[in-house]
């Protein structure tokens, strides 16, 4: 067993597939920035808001204002430098940090998507990327090889492979499978599409979307491993994703997925890739290649394996840190992001805010619009951890305005996957006196049924 | 595997699918009976109005008697009560000159109101100028000047700036006519058109931008506007200064009833000049409710809308009274019509999919 695994560890692969990984995420990262800024979602979530919601433990992470454009700019270059492969390196470093940044400066606009680069471009700081068809090799063929130890490309396909597992066991949940909810909903609202319009409001259609996407996440790791069904696996991902592309706002995340998949393929594929894209460049394949020779890449020191098999453990088990909360975790959101729950839930909410005077009694209604976008609104009215954050921000903002005696309360409600609305918070409970932790909350109130399931 | 066979063969060429079949909604069908069946009868109704408000001002000016005085008032309660049934549509044209802020912000600002009539310099286009205008400034200019009909006539005659009241009485009755004009040609002259056709799902269709629209005033202008703000809900203490028709003072309850009324009849897609009912929120709740089989929320929506009416029926005609005396009574009405926002903002909204904001959300 224990030779098996060293033997594993000693094998070697070729660079190309990972080259082509490195090139096609970095534009697309490249690309992604672009698009964030021209559809002006720098000022309209960064700028423009007054308030952002901050992820437990990273409140420090903020937005800087107008220079908030510097970090934006600093992360497309880095993208643009990991896709060439020129000091990548630091590139990639500068990249991960700077992309990680931006996505912890207001959680209002979490998204899995967002996580799962800034694991992946977590991942690629401790692999050899830039061995291979990279301006690095190019201005100094000593760092050129063509062989790569073989795990340096498995751990690239085990993160894709626990995105996607983890997203099909999300899904096996008595909402998803037997009332086929959310999709229920989203599909119908779907009627103005082409051709599927009318489609979108067929039962039947919600059911075989919802179990057909459960059995897909779930397969599609393993039907991309093996090669007999791989073609096979990468027409399903375009499909998938292109549909989902089709039905839903979530951007870029399917053609990163599609571009990403492709590390399954075998290095003849990605040798054509390279002279495609030499082709469209107008370099010089043979001469980029031949820089490499036939040498093996060695790690000079040993860190990036146990980094990276403590960085897979978390990975691993981070997703079923739900089950240590007592109540339902669609409900509670207790342990929801950052475990692949993509697409899973439908939630709206409506919170209203009371600043109450103890000694006094008197009390008014804070109107939400005065601080929040319609954006984060949505968003804060349904989430516990950003209702708790929100409400000490309105009790120390009329603090600051010489009210005294300031506690803060919230009547809300929340519909969950087409339920009827029910009260969400306790509105009894002063949210000043609650602080946030890792606890369960206690002030939010019982669901009222169940979904059993993952 | 097979199902996933199925689906993609079943969402790939979907060429013969069912496609004229009658268990798809037509939402084409529910923006024109919104349109020609609501929204334009409307606006011509409450266009009519406000012409004869507009005529009853020029008979007074002509002749500032307390006689003229009292048609005009009555011409103008007319108007503003038809207003509540057109204060809701804020798309197209009414929302790209702010109807609603050019006719109805209130408390108007007095001072400053009698500041322009002292210059005789204003320009109602400005946006500083929203609480100088519209029929809480009339209210002021016809029942606020003076406690009796006779003393307020006399600022329309001896006084020593008695064109100065005139000129502006005119100039807020006109711009009233004008704006209202503006919006109804809008509506008769091709944009029905546009509207109707902008079946689109996505925050710039006419469904998601009306759905949006509606509940906006419902939560803020009616519940908030009407009730909530003068009742001290948003402040420590109350505001029955900021009642609607301050000035005037016993019709603050028929304006709040007729906007819901309004908003119930819209909701069930109720013709504005008839009985009968077309394509709406309900018809279209009730179709989705096909689909998902949950709680009959177009009934629990209704069912709501008699209680918040009952309430309100039981507030004093004069709000200002009602809050200095009981102002329990107006929190009372406020928390059903509170239970009415939820209704829509939360399970509404989640039933329609309405979309609030272009950006990328995964829906978590």
């Amino acid at each position: 067993m224990l030779t098996a695994v060293q033997k594993y560890f000693k094998k070697d692969t070729q660079a190309a597939p990972l080259a082509v990984f490195r090139v096609l995420f970095g534009f697309m990262m490249a690309l992604s920035i672009l698009r964030f800024w021209a559809n002006g979602w720098i000022e309209k979530l960064y700028i423009q808001p007054k308030f952002f919601f901050s992820y437990y433990g990273f409140e420090w992470v903020k937005p800087i204002g107008d220079y908030t454009y510097i970090i934006i700019i600093i992360c497309g270059i880095a993208a643009l430098f990991v896709a060439l492969g020129y000091k990548y390196r630091m590139a990639i470093i500068v990249f991960f940090l700077s992309f990680t940044y931006i996505e912890l400066m207001d959680k209002t606009t979490y998204l899995n998507h967002y996580y799962f680069i800034s694991c992946i471009a977590f991942l690629m700081i401790f692999l050899p990327a830039n061995v291979y068809f990279s301006v690095d090799t190019y201005k100094n063929p000593r760092k050129a090889f063509q062989m790569i130890p073989k795990w340096t490309i498995d751990s690239i396909k085990l993160m894709l492979g626990i995105v996607y597992f983890y997203a099909g066991l999300a899904k096996l949940n008595s909402d998803w499978l037997f009332n086929a909810m959310p999709l229920k909903i989203w599909l119908p609202s779907k009627y103005d599409l082409p051709f599927l319009g009318d489609l979108m409001q067929q039962q039947w259609v919600h059911y075989t979307f919802s179990w057909s996407g459960a059995l897909y996440d779930l397969a599609i790791p393993f039907l991309l491993l093996y090669r007999r069904t791989r073609w096979f696996a990468f027409a399903l991902v375009v499909i998938f994703h292109v549909m989902t592309r089709v039905l839903f706002p979530i951007g870029m995340f399917p053609y990163i997925m599609i571009v990403s998949t492709l590390i399954f393929f075998d290095t003849g594929f990605h040798r054509k890739v390279i002279r495609f894209i030499s082709k469209l460049l107008r370099i010089d394949y043979s001469k980029m290649v031949a820089l490499s020779q036939t040498k093996k890449y060695r790690f000079k020191r040993n860190i990036a394996l146990p980094i990276l098999a403590i960085f897979f453990v978390i990975q691993l088990l981070f997703p079923w840190r739900y089950l240590a909360y007592p109540n339902e975790l669609f409900w509670t959101e207790e342990g929801y992001r950052f475990s692949w729950r993509v697409m899973l839930m439908e939630k709206a909410g409506y919170a209203q805010f009371k600043i109450k005077n103890t000694e006094t009694g008197e009390q008014f209604l804070v109107n939400n619009t005065d601080f929040l976008t319609p954006f984060q609104e949505k968003q804060m009215s349904t989430q516990p951890d950003f209702i708790l954050q929100y409400a000490h921000f309105l009790g120390e903002h009329f603090e600051a305005e010489g009210h005294e005696n300031v506690a803060v309360y919230a009547e809300s409600y929340v519909a969950l996957n087409g339920r009827l609305s029910q009260p969400y918070v306790d509105p009894n409970v002063d949210l000043m006196k609650q602080r946030e932790s890792f606890r369960s909350k206690d002030w939010i109130l019982p669901f009222n049924d169940t979904i059993t399931g993952l | 595997m097979a199902i996933i066979a199925v689906a993609i063969t079943a969402c790939s060429s979907d060429n013969d699918g069912p496609t004229e079949t009658n268990d798809n909604f037509d939402r084409g069908a529910m923006l024109a009976n919104w349109a020609d069946n609501i929204i334009i009868p409307a606006y011509t109704s409450f266009n009519s109005k406000v012409v004869e408000m507009e005529a009853a001002t020029a008979a007074f000016n002509a002749a500032p008697t307390v006689e003229n005085l009292q048609s005009l008032r009555a011409a103008w309660k007319v108007a503003y009560v038809s207003f509540q049934n057109v204060s809701m549509f804020e798309v197209g044209k009414a929302e790209d000159i702010r109807f609603r802020n050019r006719l109805n912000v209130y408390p108007t600002k007095v001072a400053q109101i009698e500041d322009f009539i002292a210059s005789g310099n204003y320009d109602f286009d400005l946006p500083s100028t929203i609480d100088k205008q519209g029929f809480p400034a009339m209210d002021y200019m016809l029942n606020g000047l003076a406690e009796n009909d006779a003393e307020i006539v006399t600022f329309y005659t001896t006084n020593s700036n008695a064109v100065g009241y005139k000129n502006y009485l005119s100039t807020l009755s006109q711009t009233i006519k004008s704006l209202s004009n503006e919006v109804l040609t809008s509506w008769t002259g091709g944009y029905r058109d546009t509207f109707v056709a902008n079946t689109s799902s996505s925050a710039s269709g006419a469904v998601d931008k009306l759905t949006n629209d509606y509940i906006f005033y419902f939560e803020k202008a009616l519940r908030a506007g009407k009730v909530g703000i003068p009742a001290g809900i948003f402040s420590n203490g109350t505001l029955p200064q900021n009642v609607e028709a301050f000035y005037k003072k016993d019709i603050s309850k028929e304006l709040l009833l007729e906007a819901i009324d309004a908003s119930v009849d819209f909701f069930n897609g109720k013709s504005f000049n008839g009985t009968s009912n077309g394509e709406s929120f309900k018809t279209y709740l009730d179709y989705l409710n096909t689909i998902k089989n949950g709680e009959n929320l177009s009934a629990l929506i209704n069912d709501q809308f008699t209680v918040a009416k009952n309430k309100a029926n039981e507030l004093n005609a004069n709000f200002v009274e009602q809050i200095e005396t009981d102002n329990s009574k107006m929190l009372a009405s406020y928390d059903e019509l509170q239970r009415l926002v939820v209704l829509f903002k939360v399970d509404m909204v989640q039933a329609f999919d309405v979309t609030i904001d272009y950006v990328d959300a995964d829906g978590d």
